[in-house]
């Protein structure tokens, strides 16, 4: 697919080669998955994440189609569904609490793997639309998370879905008609929970969709690479089987290992004890917060405490859709030729100081909205965007970069890239010759 | 382009946060919050130590079975527990016709229909009927209760950071209001039909304190009822009741660890050794 030495699919079996010529699926698997797609031999654990992502999902909707079966979406009878799912269900229990806590893995998993496109540079060309791709997919989560936590009906289901969609009332003029809209009532009532439950249903696999598009998007050019300098031959490579199948095999357990650590032992030390109590609009709760991964953006909406020129809620809300809409823009805003932070020493301090900022931020959206995480929130906030909008184009026009390797190869040869395979077989086995590409 | 757009809604989004910043600094050095009775008199939960907690927890079937009638003979006056029905009391232990002769007896009786009139009426509990609520309705529950409605207890112990120790606090923790409290916040004086708690959020609760007295229940094992045992005991079995299948939870736990634990192990010796060629071929380079 991408390189010309990739290795070609030759069926064996009589059944594989009928196969092939009516319906070539396992062709395509080969090309996407296979010995059939070169990857940089040199890719580091955090290339593992993109994977992870994948099985989060397949978590996620394998559990989700299951508790769907035993949930009903109604008012009256939401919260009691789930206790009978936690109680009544067989291995209902296990279900729920595998679904709860794999939404927070999806996060963690997708928020390693964006820092790492921040880091490598996984946004630059020619890989922009894997990145516009991951974007979409990261808003599409957002969007699935928050009716999701909805569905529950308890109390921070009940809330938080009120200061939500109240965001949209911030809009001026048409906003307070688009919060109606959205909610098919004055607050989440019924009617809420029930357009929730049926979009909470329809979004993975909308999701499921732009992953394909985004695996697509990402074999054109081949996976990116910690030097960022491209793939130049054949030495660069080798076969994704059995050489990242196995490495990611790997990942897979340690990720399940702390997954099922969660799951098991500590289910509920992710939610919010609130969320045991049945959602009630004539008692608000002492602190209203969001899912953990929702507090980053959560303080930046907070951060504006002050009316100037616009309403301080609507600046919030303009901040807190900015935050994400910016990281569209990154290919274009970073005008440095070189991916990898690596060979960036200038950028390299920033990063580092944006990723300690947005778990400063994290600190703060999950507090209560008082002094001092409100001031400290302003400086974090104020942060964020000079590092995207100010900082970024400055320093990728001033910066000096260190001397970038030749090759993949010989990067790896000098020991750059010490979890990577040294130089010696890459992707031409031996008695295979490079031919071209499909 | 986009650049100078961007950088321009950047420099924005600064001026207004500084602007907000200085403006709440300044607030804060003017104007500086006051102090609160909640936030200096509120205390956390007391560590409680149960045998259902760690990753390796059982519930202490005897704890449950004295907790059960601790919530029998005094919570269940006024407290609902809705989630929870007699047959899941076979988990305490109880057989099955003990939980059948605890349904039958319970004083409350389940709401129904008169067979033959079709007219409101009850009749008694069985095994597989839920716990039936003390109060028909929130108003009833209100009258009886000084306008508080006793919230269902069947999720306290989740519903409520760090729950099981925070209801053996709660429960033990009733005292008279400190005398520095009233003197720093005269106005926070507990109203009348309050107890002073410090365990609650808000220092002053509508529950008077349900265990005052050692042996306010006769305990069917012997066990000395202490009111810091009555308490221990009927927040193990809140605990039980919030998470019936922690017992189940914890041993698929272990299983799931270990069998993974050794997945891993071989998977990152299966990567090792298909990486090896690689490195192999190196040295002979």
């Amino acid at each position: 697919m991408s390189f010309p030495w990739a290795q070609h699919y030759e069926p064996k079996h009589p059944f594989m080669r009928y196969m092939d010529e009516r319906l070539p699926l396992p062709r395509l698997v080969y090309n996407a998955i296979g010995g059939g797609y070169p990857v940089p031999r040199n890719l580091n654990y955090f290339w593992n994440f993109g994977v992870l992502a994948g099985l989060a999902l397949v978590l996620q909707i394998l559990t989700g189609v299951i508790l769907a079966m035993h949930y009903a979406a109604n008012q009256a009878v939401a919260f009691g569904s789930i206790e009978h799912i936690m109680r009544d269900v067989n291995w209902g229990w296990m279900l729920r609490y595998m679904h709860a806590n794999g939404a927070s893995f999806f996060f963690i998993v997708v928020y390693i793997h964006i820092f790492r496109g921040l880091y490598y540079g996984s946004y630059k060309a020619p890989r922009e639309m894997v990145w516009l791709l991951g974007i979409v997919i990261f808003l599409l989560m957002m969007a699935t998370a928050f009716m999701g936590y909805v569905l529950p009906w308890g109390q921070m289901s009940f809330w938080g879905a009120k200061v939500i969609t109240s965001l949209f009332g911030a809009i001026p003029v048409v906003g307070e008609s688009i919060q109606v809209w959205l909610l098919g009532g004055y607050a989440p009532d019924n009617a809420a929970l029930n357009r929730f439950f049926s979009l909470h249903y329809l979004l993975p696999f909308v999701i499921a969709g732009v992953v394909i598009l985004k695996i697509w998007a990402l074999h054109i050019p081949g996976s990116s690479n910690p030097t960022g300098v491209e793939v130049k031959s054949p030495q660069d490579t080798v076969p994704f089987h059995p050489y990242f199948t196995a490495k990611d095999g790997f990942g897979v357990g340690i990720f399940l290992l702390l997954y099922v650590v969660m799951v098991f032992f500590a289910p509920n030390y992710l939610g919010h004890p609130d969320n045991y109590i049945e959602a009630n609009p004539l008692s608000t709760p002492a602190l209203i917060v969001p899912e953990w991964y929702f507090w980053p953006f959560y303080a930046m909406l907070r951060a504006f405490t002050v009316d100037f020129i616009l309403p301080a809620k609507l600046w919030g809300v303009l901040a807190m859709f900015s935050a994400i809409l910016l990281l569209f823009f990154l290919t274009w805003i970073d005008r440095s030729p070189v991916r990898s932070t690596n060979y960036r020493p200038l950028y390299k301090p920033f990063f580092w100081v944006l990723v300690l900022d947005v778990l400063v931020l994290g600190y703060c959206g999950g507090s209560h909205a008082e002094e001092p995480y409100l001031m400290i929130s302003q400086i974090a906030t104020m942060y964020y965007f000079a590092h995207f909008l100010i900082i970024l184009p400055i320093v990728s026009a001033i910066e000096r970069p260190k001397p970038l390797p030749n090759s993949i190869s010989e990067s790896v040869l000098h020991g750059e890239e010490k979890e990577s395979a040294p130089l010696g077989a890459g992707g031409v086995l031996p008695g295979t010759q490079p031919q071209p590409a499909e | 382009m986009v650049r100078i757009i961007g950088f321009f809604v950047g420099l924005g989004f600064c001026l207004v946060l500084a602007i907000a910043f200085f403006t709440g600094a300044y607030n804060h050095i003017t104007n500086p919050p006051a102090e609160t009775a909640e936030k200096e008199f509120h205390l956390h939960p007391k560590p409680l130590a149960l045998e259902s907690n760690g990753p390796f927890g059982k519930y202490d079937r005897a704890q449950l079975q004295r907790g059960f009638q601790v919530f029998k003979e005094v919570c269940s006056a006024c407290h609902s527990l809705k989630y929870v029905a007699f047959r899941d009391l076979r988990d305490l232990g109880y057989s099955e016709a003990e939980v059948k002769a605890i349904a039958d007896q319970w004083v409350i009786q389940q709401p129904s229909v008169n067979p033959d009139t079709g007219e409101p009426s009850t009749r008694k509990s069985l095994p597989a009927d839920r716990f039936p609520a003390p109060f028909a309705n929130e108003v009833a529950a209100r009258a009886a209760n000084n306008n508080a409605v006793p919230p269902d207890l069947s999720l306290m112990a989740k519903a409520r950071e760090n729950g099981p120790a925070y209801i053996h606090s709660l429960l033990t923790g009733y005292r008279d209001q400190p005398a520095e409290l009233l003197k720093k916040f005269p106005a926070t004086k507990t109203p009348e039909g309050l107890h002073y708690n410090p365990y609650f959020p808000n220092l002053n609760l509508a529950m008077p304190p349900p265990l005052v007295s050692d042996g306010q229940v006769t305990y069917a094992d012997g066990t000395k009822a202490t009111v810091d045992q009555m308490s221990t005991d009927v927040s193990a079995f809140l605990a039980w009741t919030a998470e019936p299948k922690l017992e189940r939870r914890h041993a698929i736990g272990v299983a799931a660890f270990v069998f993974l634990l050794v997945f891993s192990v071989l998977t990152y010796m299966a990567y090792q050794n298909i990486w090896a060629s690689k490195k192999r071929e190196l040295a002979n380079a």
